[in-house]
């Protein structure tokens, strides 16, 4: 959403500014609840399952910032196909045993994360807010949102932000694009490299 | 007036932040080598938020570009880590971190 259609909205009608209040709390409950339930859960299942609801809620905000292509590849990528491999090696491995949280075999580790969690997050914050007034600097030319209306009155078509990020995808950025390719066949092979049972020449013979 | 209220791309950065911050006491606090990536998962997704709100902010679609890549590589180090997961946990069934002070088998 650009700055011209945000005015659009808290000018026009005030009641999208409300819903958008409204969708950014409970997305975000979504989002800060299940990364809570990821670190405190005591199950790795569970963890999995919190780990669905931040990734649908980060899914939401996607779509709040009309960033629809996104969301979906979010939903489908992360939601659909990482997760569901956590999912598989727990059940595979067989090594959904309850870890017990109580006790912790540095004891200094865990006041010391806090400590450093909480320092991490306050200078983050501390840095946001000092510079949120800040000019933007002027590098974008402004982001195409579905079934607006620019600044000459035409409707651009439902699909532009695919269309915009596909421009920017194949034409400045088609060399990195084109090295995923190789980085996900490295990847694949080397998880076949490591997973491969060696067999024993033994096991061989008492089969045969 | 509440309606005047409007989430801001700051309001998004700032649950970015905090989102970060539970990735990375997850990482140090907890134990369970699977767990341990799902926290960093939580850590990417941190970042895809804060991309996401500062390209809206910046009217730069460059940064959903950036979000695409992070996807991407995302998915390869999860197939990486997994496979190294499952073969360590293969041989020493129940290991958690603290047992994992080596990658030889």
């Amino acid at each position: 959403m650009s700055v011209v259609v945000g005015q659009q909205f808290s000018n026009g009608f005030a009641a999208v500014s409300l819903i958008d209040l409204i969708v950014f709390v409970i997305a975000s409950g979504m989002v800060l609840g299940g990364a809570v339930g990821v670190i405190a859960s005591r199950r790795p299942v569970h963890a999995a399952l919190s780990l669905v609801l931040t990734l649908f809620g980060v899914a939401v905000h996607f779509v709040a910032m009309e960033a629809h292509f996104l969301a979906a590849v979010q939903v489908i990528v992360y939601a659909g196909a990482i997760v569901v491999l956590f999912l598989f090696v727990i059940m595979l491995l067989g090594v959904d045993q309850a870890e017990d949280l109580r006790t912790e075999r540095l004891p200094i580790q865990r006041p010391l994360a806090a400590v450093m969690g909480l320092g991490v997050v306050g200078l983050l914050i501390a840095a946001i807010v000092a510079s949120r007034n800040t000019a933007p600097l002027s590098v974008g030319v402004g982001l195409d949102v579905a079934g607006q209306a620019t600044a000459d009155g035409a409707i651009v078509e439902n699909d532009a932000n695919i269309r915009q990020l596909a421009r920017n995808l194949f034409s400045d950025n088609v060399f990195a694009f084109e090295l995923t390719s190789v980085l996900l066949i490295v990847a694949v092979a080397a998880t076949v490299m490591l997973t491969r049972r060696e067999r024993k020449p033994v096991d061989d013979e008492a089969a045969t | 007036m509440i309606a005047a209220i409007e989430p801001t791309s700051t309001w998004y950065l700032i649950l970015a932040a905090v989102v970060f911050g539970i990735g990375a006491v997850g990482v140090m606090v907890r134990r369970n080598p699977l767990v341990m990536f799902m926290c960093i998962e939580l850590m990417l997704n941190a970042v895809n938020l804060s991309f996401v709100a500062l390209s809206r902010r910046l009217g730069d679609i460059g940064g959903q570009t950036a979000v695409f890549f992070v996807l991407i590589v995302a998915a390869a180090e999860v197939v990486v880590g997994l496979g190294i997961i499952v073969s360590i946990l293969r041989r020493r069934p129940g290991a958690t971190a603290d047992d994992l002070s080596e990658l030889r088998g």
